[in-house]
């Protein structure tokens, strides 16, 4: 295809081991809409783990490993608000002393994009202009989408055909998974889990759009947990069984 | 035990305790609430939280010459300006001061200085009782109970609770109307303020171009705190100074609206020396004591932007842990997400553990009238103490470091997941150990699909190669 953008998926461990639908759709999607997708091999992990726990020299290590494996894309797009923040400001904090990483750093952040943010402002593509819904949605706002998109965005960009979403009460309300925070102090994070699904599951829906995998890991094993009908989908899932790309589940 | 179990035993506590949690769930929500309310009506909050920021932060840079600028101000007003280096010289300077004017019964407006350097029980070991006038407070005081948020401390209780602590040590008759109930403490407190002799307050702000203190309450005891008794003390931290007069304005149009959404307290107090010659009222005598205690080491390092805080609770009431936890189970002063950064850094030594407490979902910060990034500072804080993270956690991220180091032990352990899974081992992957064991407490971990994406797009989604 003669002009088409490259963009280098990063699928993350969480979406690679657990949600690898979200990126068989978003590789569907962004094909369709006309880019050249590529999977650089050897990715792994955005190093958030660490770095959220105060494990910096680790972050760093597999940090060092993203930058290099990335070097040769310009841009690269990732289903995950969480991981995009760790390339989009993280990284650049790590790697504050060493002039020649944060430099390298620096442009993985401006190259960096969430896919949602990628398809707006690069591809021109809004979401709400292919969406097809024959069922109404609620959605769980990613805390770490606070620095790329806001929680009006995101109910904006679930607009589309059929039902309108249903937003939770609280639309701002952390679903308690914080990286190792979830294992750290479970009965903590199950707490604050506890006070999310209860929220969503109030709006009376059983679809929550989730675009991060941290949190629907989070939310679905809760779900299960307190026997509460909700499911997590992620946009580019619904984008790609709106466009005919992927069967619906 | 160790500070790691320590500390999980203590959540687990505190997050059992469903009627307290229930508590603070109410209050901090309708919080959240009234401050979103409360903004909505600034032209441009943003902006405004801008420039309180920097105003603070431009204080901090500056402080050793507003410092100088408030005592010279202040002390040519007539008040006399004490520095206390740390909490044991703000209780030594503070007792002398009573003593020296023979003071026989103490009033305070609600200060968390004077909580941080625990004064009451100070001026009580020195045979002068102290009684607090802040509503909660008294309450607290009266239930031999300790506060558990920075603006609402008796955020933990209910009426019923209220009704019985003021029915057995007041001897009124018993009462779960709140009218009522105030009403009666009102009377009380009435009573103690025509004998007091000393009133100790802290302040909001110090300004350095008048000397000023500024005082914000909602019940008025502060006035009565600063204009009854003879002598006054206004005890407060070294980073409450602002600059000019008028940049208190900025702050006052945050402060209670980040509190409790209201456009202004309702009583806000600005206090410049003693009473002079012409004032109807005011102390004969004020002293001003500047409370240190840990604070200047903090200026120009990674952390110094946490003096910026103006104790508005905010960060507290947003907090979906300190929501489900409640302020006790910091076991500080300062509870919540500010509590958790301030305890350690004013403390050393004490509640290290803490920054652990947060999922860093940066509420604390959205919600900050000063844009203190409270999620960036808990992540360096958790860097400068790995210790407390226990010896499982540490070999835990050593081997999260090879794994993800190589896409093949990456993979491998991708396949083990699996395996467990197909295994069921237990309810639903209750494993007995590790990490899976905690996740498994409170959640099912998900199914892990039979095929990853990685080997997705090795099979099927990658493009044909080319030539």
């Amino acid at each position: 295809m003669q002009g088409a953008m490259t963009v280098a998926l990063m699928i993350t461990c969480l979406t690679d081991t657990w949600f690898p639908r979200v990126g068989e759709a978003l590789t569907r999607v962004l094909r369709h809409f006309g880019c050249r997708v590529e999977f650089p091999p050897g990715q792994t992990c955005c190093g958030q783990a660490a770095f959220n726990s105060g494990f910096q020299a680790e972050a760093r290590a597999v940090a060092r490993r993203l930058l290099t494996i990335f070097e040769p894309y310009y841009h690269v797009v990732t289903p995950s608000a969480s991981c995009a923040m760790m390339l989009r400001c993280h990284l650049v904090e790590l790697f504050e002393h060493d002039p020649r990483l944060r430099r390298a750093a620096e442009r993985r952040a401006a190259g960096t994009h969430e896919f949602m943010t990628f398809l707006r402002e690069h591809l021109g593509v809004k979401p709400e202009d292919h969406l097809h819904w024959s069922e109404p949605v609620t959605f769980h706002y990613p805390c770490h989408a606070r620095g790329l998109y806001s929680p009006a965005d995101l109910q904006a960009a679930l607009g589309g055909a059929g039902p309108a979403p249903r937003p939770p009460g609280q639309v701002e309300l952390c679903c308690g998974f914080g990286g190792m925070f979830a294992v750290d102090l479970p009965r903590l994070s199950g707490a604050m889990l506890r006070d999310r699904l209860h929220d969503l599951a109030a709006t009376g829906v059983r679809t929550v759009i989730c675009n991060e995998g941290g949190c629907a890991l989070q939310l679905e094993g809760g779900a299960r947990r307190l026997g509460l009908p909700l499911r997590c989908k992620h946009v580019a899932e619904c984008l790609a069984e709106s466009l005919g790309l992927m069967e619906a589940t | 035990v160790s500070a790691r179990a320590e500390l999980r035993d203590r959540v687990e506590a505190a997050v059992a305790d469903r009627p307290m949690i229930e508590a603070v769930h109410l209050a901090t929500l309708r919080k959240v609430e009234q401050r979103r309310a409360g903004m909505s009506v600034l032209r441009d909050v943003e902006a405004l939280r801008a420039l309180a920021a920097q105003v603070k932060q431009h204080t901090l840079e500056q402080l050793p010459h507003y410092l100088e600028e408030f005592v010279l101000r202040a002390e040519a007003r007539g008040a006399r300006v004490h520095l206390a280096r740390d909490a044991a010289a703000a209780r030594r300077l503070i007792v002398r001061i009573a003593r020296d004017n023979g003071a026989t019964l103490a009033v305070k407006a609600k200060s968390m200085a004077t909580e941080e350097v625990h004064l009451n029980a100070a001026l009580s070991a020195a045979g002068l009782p102290v009684v607090e006038t802040d509503l909660g407070e008294f309450i607290v005081q009266l239930d031999r109970d300790r506060p558990s948020h920075i603006v609402t401390p008796i955020i933990h209780k209910d009426r019923r609770q209220v009704a019985a602590a003021l029915a057995r040590e007041l001897g009124c008759a018993y009462t779960e109307d709140p009218a009522e109930l105030t009403r009666i403490a009102r009377a009380h407190l009435r009573d103690v303020f025509r004998r007091c002799d000393l009133g100790i307050t802290g302040a909001n702000f110090a300004i350095a171009e008048t000397g000023t203190l500024v005082v914000c309450t909602n019940e008025g005891n502060a006035r009565m705190t600063t204009t009854r008794p003879a002598v006054q003390v206004t005890l407060v931290g070294i980073e409450k100074l602002i600059p000019r007069l008028i940049d208190l304005p900025v702050f006052l149009k945050l402060l209670a609206r980040s509190s409790t959404g209201q456009p202004m307290t309702i009583y806000t107090n600005l206090i410049t020396g003693p009473r002079g010659p012409d004032d109807p009222d005011g102390p004969d005598e004020l002293h001003i004591v500047l409370l240190d205690a840990g604070r200047s080491d903090l200026l120009g390092g990674a952390l110094e932007e946490v003096l910026r805080c103006i104790r508005c609770g905010a960060c507290l009431n947003a907090c979906p842990a300190y929501r489900n936890l409640g302020g006790h189970a910091y076991r500080s002063v300062y509870p919540g997400p500010i509590g958790a950064l301030v305890t350690p850094l004013l403390s050393p030594g004490r509640g290290r553990e803490l920054a652990r407490l947060s999922s860093l979902c940066g509420a604390c910060e959205a919600a900050c009238p000063v844009k203190i990034d409270i999620p960036k500072l808990l992540v360096e804080l958790r860097a400068r103490t790995l210790d407390t993270q226990g010896v499982s956690k540490r070999l835990g991220m050593m081997a999260w470091r090879w794994v993800m180091g190589s896409p093949r032990l990456y993979a491998a352990a991708q396949q083990v997941l699996r395996m467990l899974n197909s295994a069921r081992i237990g309810p639903w992957l209750g494993a007995r150990f590790g990490a899976l064991r905690a996740w498994t407490e409170c959640r099912d971990l998900p199914p892990v699909p039979r095929q990853s994406f990685r080997q997705w797009w090795r099979e099927t989604g990658q493009p044909p190669s080319r030539g």
